[in-house]
């Protein structure tokens, strides 16, 4: 953490509304594609949750990179949030494997 | 002249946006709220373990994404798996993707909003383009887009009340089985955080009516208020998916 | 830019335990955002809801001091012994060092108040009005009753029917709100208000372990906040969350209770460990040996903490895989404590030691500390640990952590920053009287317990029969408590008279080398008139002891973050001025978070009138308090701070 002075600089970038406009049209699309996906039959399949798992993922980094500008903010923000995230998912794992609701392991 | 201002408590409202020095460069308020979201994502985390951890526990229905009897101990995932149960005792599955994936839809769209709203806020001062036609007028107005995120968060609590309400016609209250306690326990504490976002938008909303949002102290309020409201649609897509698709 | 004429300092009679020119009386007291006064509230507090759940744990031991004793009846001690360990964790270790994160981490890191002074004071009096309701209830013979950890589905209505579990339950919610709001003070405050040239790894230890247990509560709490819900609305509203009859997991209480329980226990030490870090260099007259470690070692036992909880579980049977990873995991944390306890002993080694009774304190928890550590080893083998868990042996494993670790390293802070706190030191004839009674009578009450344990007494039973070889070591931990009870007295004589009559206390009280120690003792308001740059971190032995850091690197911060500060070179300040001729500006006092917590308070508190069979009175309260609390919220939110 350096000794910045006082005036909190003018963050380096602006995301203009086309970005933000296409981060919407991501999200929405993405959404979409899932509640489709939802009524064919891929939903049965084995890989059903694991791309749904994925798509997610996609649609939260992109909210929280683009939309909560983490991407252009200070890295102390980054690591507030991933002190956070990362045990947060590590503990719902844990606690899932011990439950014995994760379809893998004991 | 006032002399060290420098170190007094930073984010004070003062009517002169003087420099406060910080270890960092950084506004305290923001420090707090990205400390707040770390410490929710556990919160979310233990709800949605739990939901998770008793799926397929449930001993009676109604059930998320299966078809059950009340009368016998079918479940199953078509309905001709309960086709001799009487037609009084089918539970057929509550969650109704087609609505929720609308109230889904609402809800991502309102970070949009959000986002206007802040960006509103930070070029408020800035002339407008030569030629601004409507559009770019409304881009430019924070009322409107606080006003339209707002209601789209009250939207979405409508879906919700609506959602819940026809679950309690259908038998399933957070009473009645494992499944009912968690599912409402983790939407409910959900909504809980939409309501309060809401009326933290009704207020900035509120002061934009009466002083107007400009200059870098509101757009302080402005953004802790989007980076919440953002977070909270983050956690919604993480409950729609692991919730209402994943079976 | 600088004023024009120098201010004027005020003349002070010494020895005042305010500083001159603070209000005084009640009102500012119920009115006050200044982080020392609220860190003082919290110590007096503290201390009290210490003499309480002393009390508790006396008739505890007088009950068991003999087989088949009748001093009370089995109800009444199960609520003795839940009230004596919540209130400890609690109400008394918790907030005592919330006493020193109030106080101390401004001064060290050269701030003048924290983050958000108004949260600070909803955070005391959120603590003080769930405190009181926690703790009446017993009077009335509706203690809480279901063991600190309340393991559903004991605490269920099936099974608890009556209010006490209520209280509990309701309880503990109040006081979460209390430790994360200062959570997320402390985080905000440490990040971003620290002097020119104090560098993350300049602060003292005492900042660092704080800085570490703050992330451990906003990381923890959620998790109890939310298995909490989960029994409140089981107990409430009729969910099924911890029925068995309905399908619920007879262990989920106990994980999501430990998942918080766990890194609970690391809130509870490294508070007690930065204080001794901050008490051993200075009376060996040498800085910390292995500074670095030191901060390492402290963030390893915060992030390792969250993957151990399961170890308190090892008798549920969880399966070998589970039992396995937890066990390594308690291995591996045992690591960097221990590297710390070496560090400690090198600090001493070869320094010109002076036994203050600050001293022995400390001392005494790098001694006593090491042999709960070597109980909680053995612990960390599921094998070892089925015989010992649910037995004496594992009291007497905590007690020598949180008594002979945070209450010897907390009152030895207490004794080292009273000078600075009140103006006045305490007297080392009494507190020679209080650290033997404690010591010895600490030792004889727990060690025994281990020979207790071993022999297979179990945990929370009232009494027990003839013949089983626990006599003598129930009576010698009797008679230890008695010693305790002694030095209690002692301590707490010594506590209220040296307010007025101790010897008087200069700005360095001991010839210490952190920046608290250059301003006045007690502080004026505005903390310092002038805000220093350090560079190195002992800055006050910089300019007065340069010999003790002439090893350390010195570098200045950059001559432009200095002036964006305001800040000049180190140095004393002795003199006392007011806020205002020195060009201060001031938070306004205000009763607004007092009003805040209060109405919180009671609005979760209603929720006990539906089991009372008065559910409109219940809506009443909770609905028109919840409503006057987000009234005062909106007051407090709209108004200037300063």
């Amino acid at each position: 953490m350096s000794d910045h002075n006082a005036a909190a600089h003018d963050h380096v970038e602006h995301p203009t509304w086309k970005q933000y406009k296409w981060v919407g049209f991501w999200l929405l699309v993405i959404t979409a594609i899932e509640v489709w996906v939802y009524y064919t039959p891929f939903k049965d399949s084995k890989l059903f949750a694991p791309t749904l798992l994925l798509m997610s993922a996609v649609k939260f980094a992109v909210v929280v990179f683009y939309y909560m500008h983490l991407k252009y903010d200070h890295p102390l923000f980054k690591r507030l949030f991933a002190m956070g995230l990362g045990i947060a998912i590590c503990t719902m794992f844990a606690l899932l494997f011990l439950f014995g609701a994760l379809k893998i392991g004991g | 002249m006032t002399v060290a201002t420098a170190d007094t408590p930073a984010g004070h409202e003062g009517h002169h946006e003087h420099v406060h020095y910080t270890s960092t460069g950084l506004e305290n308020r923001k420090i707090a709220i990205w400390a707040l979201i770390g410490s929710e994502c556990m919160l979310f985390a233990s709800l949605i373990s739990t939901y998770l951890i008793y799926k397929g526990r449930s001993k009676v229905g109604p059930f998320p994404h299966e078809w059950s009897c009340k009368t016998s101990n079918v479940v199953g995932k078509t309905a001709e798996l309960v086709a001799g149960c009487a037609p009084a005792d089918v539970l057929k599955p509550i969650l109704d993707i087609p609505v929720t994936s609308q109230s889904t839809f609402v809800l991502l769209m309102s970070s949009l909003a959000m986002v206007l709203a802040l960006a509103a806020v930070e070029n408020k001062g800035h002339p407008l383009p030569t030629g601004a036609g409507w559009w770019d007028r409304c881009l430019a107005s924070s009322k409107f887009w606080l006003m339209a995120t707002a209601v789209m968060g009250v939207a979405f609590i409508g879906y919700q009340s609506y959602e819940f309400t026809s679950f309690v016609h259908e038998g399933l209250t957070i009473k009645t089985n494992l499944f009912g306690s968690s599912f409402f326990t983790l939407t409910g504490f959900h909504g809980a955080h939409v309501s309060v976002g809401v009326l933290w938008l009704l207020t900035l909303f509120a002061i934009d009516v009466k002083r107007g949002l400009k200059g870098k102290n509101d757009v302080l309020l402005v953004d802790i208020c989007a980076l919440y409201w953002h977070f909270v649609d983050v956690v919604w897509i993480a409950i729609f998916t692991l919730i209402y698709l994943i079976q | 830019m600088a004023t024009t004429a120098a201010p004027a300092p005020i003349n002070t009679p010494a020895g005042t335990s305010y500083a001159p020119g603070e209000a005084t009386g009640i009102w500012s007291w119920l009115t006050t955002v200044d982080h020392k006064r609220i860190g003082t509230l919290y110590l007096w507090t503290a201390l009290t809801f210490f003499i309480v759940a002393g009390i508790e744990a006396f008739i505890i031991r007088l009950q068991l001091m003999k087989p088949n004793n009748q001093l009370v009846s089995a109800e009444m001690y199960n609520q003795l012994f839940t009230m004596h360990g919540t209130t400890m964790v609690f109400l008394v270790i918790m907030p005592l060092s919330a006493a020193f994160f109030n106080y101390l981490i401004p001064l060290q890191i050269g701030a003048r108040d924290v983050a958000f002074p108004r949260l600070n004071a909803f955070s005391y009096w959120v603590y003080l009005f769930g405190g009181i309701f926690m703790t009446v209830p017993i009077f009335f013979n509706v203690a809480p009753n279901g063991g600190w950890f309340g393991y559903a589905p004991l605490t269920t209505m099936q099974f608890s029917g009556g209010l006490n579990i209520d209280f509990w339950v309701i309880g503990l919610q109040i006081l979460g709100v209390s430790s994360l709001a200062a959570a997320f003070n402390f985080i905000t405050t440490i990040i971003n208000m620290r002097a020119p040239g104090m560098s993350l790894m300049r602060m003292p230890i005492f900042t660092w372990m704080s800085f570490v247990v703050q992330f451990l509560l906003i990381l923890a709490f959620p998790a109890i906040t939310i298995a909490l819900f989960f029994l409140q609305f089981d107990r409430f509203f009729g969910t099924q969350f911890y029925e068995i009859a309905a399908g619920a997991d007879p262990l989920l209480w106990q994980h999501l209770f430990w998942v918080f329980g766990h890194p609970e226990v690391y809130i509870l030490i490294l508070p007690a460990f930065g204080l001794v870090s901050e008490i051993l260099p200075t009376f060996s007259k040498k800085p910390l040996f292995g500074y670095n470690v030191m901060v390492y070692s402290g963030i390893m036992i915060g992030f390792l903490g969250f993957g151990v909880w399961a170890h308190h579980m090892f008798a549920v049977g969880m399966g070998a895989t589970a039992d396995t990873i937890f066990a390594m995991a308690t291995l591996l944390i045992g690591i960097p404590t221990g590297v710390k306890i070496f560090n400690w002993v090198a600090t001493m080694w070869g320094g010109n030691i002076r036994f203050t009774v600050a001293m022995k304190f400390a001392i005494s928890l790098v001694a006593l500390f090491t042999i709960g550590g070597i109980s909680g080893v053995m612990h960390s083998s599921p094998p070892t640990d089925l015989q010992q868990t649910d037995t004496y042996f594992i009291v007497a494993h905590f007690h020598y952590v949180l008594f002979g670790g945070s209450i010897m390293g907390i009152m030895g802070g207490i004794y080292f920053y009273y000078p600075k706190i009140f103006g006045r030191y305490m007297s080392e004839k009494l507190g020679n009287w209080h650290f033997w009674s404690f010591f010895v009578g600490m030792n004889m009450t727990f060690f025994p317990m281990h020979y207790a344990g071993m022999l297979g007494m179990p945990r929370r039973i009232y009494t027990y029969d003839i013949g089983q070889g626990w006599e003598q070591f129930n009576l010698w931990s009797t008679v230890g408590a008695l010693l305790q009870g002694v030095g209690l007295i002692c301590f707490v004589y010594n506590f209220v008279k040296s307010r007025k009559r101790g010897e008087v206390a200069p700005n360095d009280a001991w010839g210490a080398g952190t920046l608290e120690w250059s301003i006045p003792s007690p502080p004026p308001d505005y903390n310092f008139a002038k805000i220093p740059y350090v560079t190195s971190r002992y800055p006050l032995w910089d300019i007065k002891q340069p010999e003790m850091t002439a090893e350390l690197t010195h570098t200045a911060p950059d001559a432009g973050v200095i002036a964006d500060a305001h800040a000049v070179p180190m140095h004393e300040e002795t003199q006392y001025y007011t806020a205002k001729s020195l060009g201060i500006p001031m938070p306004f006092p205000t009763i607004k978070p007092l009003f805040a917590a209060l109405f919180m308070v009671l609005m979760m508190a209603g929720l006990v009138f539906i089991h009372l069979d008065l559910f409109w009175v219940a809506i009443f309260v909770m609905i028109g308090s919840g409503a006057a609390f987000v009234g005062s919220l909106y007051g407090w939110l709209t108004s200037p701070l300063e």
